[in-house]
């Protein structure tokens, strides 16, 4: 039973691809479309790891919906190859080592967190209990005015939206 | 065979910091706001990763909040983008420098 690991590393290797490809595009179509192969193949870590509604409006809300604004967008504009422009002289010999510094810093924290939550044999279990009833009755119930709060804030979005959007007279 | 929850913490924390270095080093304002997408994204596999090991609901729940919250700010954010293009007449983030000190 070696196949969820070589799924896992295979996801894992297109995702952090998908995000190299991001940093090194210079159209930012380009960059649009290999931060999409980042998203599918989390959505496939979340299968993997048993939450199949996430993974579900993984894709069809980052994948499907923020995607498609952002590709508009860059359709919309127009939006060429990017224009370089020099480092200050701080971002080059400052800025590089403390980035890659705090990589390695998160990597290696995350790392020793989580080695003191052993690994909890019963994955079924958990898989049944993150079924979508299970996480709907948690939402509707235990987080249900968080749950109501969002539309509102989805309405104040749209509304921001419209207002940036309006023609200024 | 389980896959350990470090490997995905591990994972995380990688495509959290190239979404950091992707925020600093893109030029294009809709780059930028795609790392941002991409530092979202790299929580939200944390927060799926935690919530299996602990065999907690919650995580998923907040993942679906974060997924929301991403939603509405790249709706604003676009627009905001959009006006900025039709202002500045450009995507470079250096030419956006009224603040700049």
């Amino acid at each position: 039973m070696i196949v969820p690991l070589i799924v896992f590393f295979a996801c894992a290797a297109l995702a952090v691809t998908g995000a190299i490809l991001l940093i090194l595009a210079r159209e930012p179509i380009h960059s649009a479309l290999s931060l999409i192969l980042v998203m599918v193949s989390l959505a496939i870590l979340y299968l993997l790891l048993g939450a199949e509604f996430i993974s579900a409006i993984q894709i069809i809300v980052y994948a499907g919906a923020v995607m498609v604004l952002f590709v508009f967008v860059i359709m919309l504009l127009n939006a060429g190859v990017e224009e370089r422009t020099d480092f200050s002289k701080f971002a080059k010999f400052a800025g590089l080592p403390l980035g890659f510094f705090l990589l390695i810093e998160v990597a290696r924290w995350m790392y020793g967190a989580s080695a003191g939550s052993a690994i909890v044999p019963g994955a079924d279990a958990f898989t049944q209990a993150a079924s979508t009833r299970a996480l709907s009755a948690e939402l509707f119930r235990k987080y249900l005015f968080n749950f109501e709060a969002t539309s509102i804030l989805i309405l104040i979005a749209i509304l921001g939206a419209l207002v940036l959007a309006r023609k200024s007279q | 065979m389980i896959i350990p929850t470090s490997y995905y913490l591990v994972l995380s924390g990688v495509l959290f910091g190239l979404g950091v270095v992707a925020f600093i080093f893109k030029r294009n304002v809709i780059a930028v706001f795609m790392s941002i997408e991409l530092m979202l994204n790299a929580v939200n596999l944390a927060f799926v990763a935690f919530a299996r090991a602990h065999q907690q609901l919650d995580g998923l729940v907040f993942v679906f909040f974060v997924i929301v919250v991403a939603a509405a700010e790249a709706a604003v954010g676009l627009a905001i983008v959009i006006m900025l293009a039709q202002n500045r007449e450009s995507l470079n983030v250096e030419r956006v420098n009224l603040l700049k000190f």
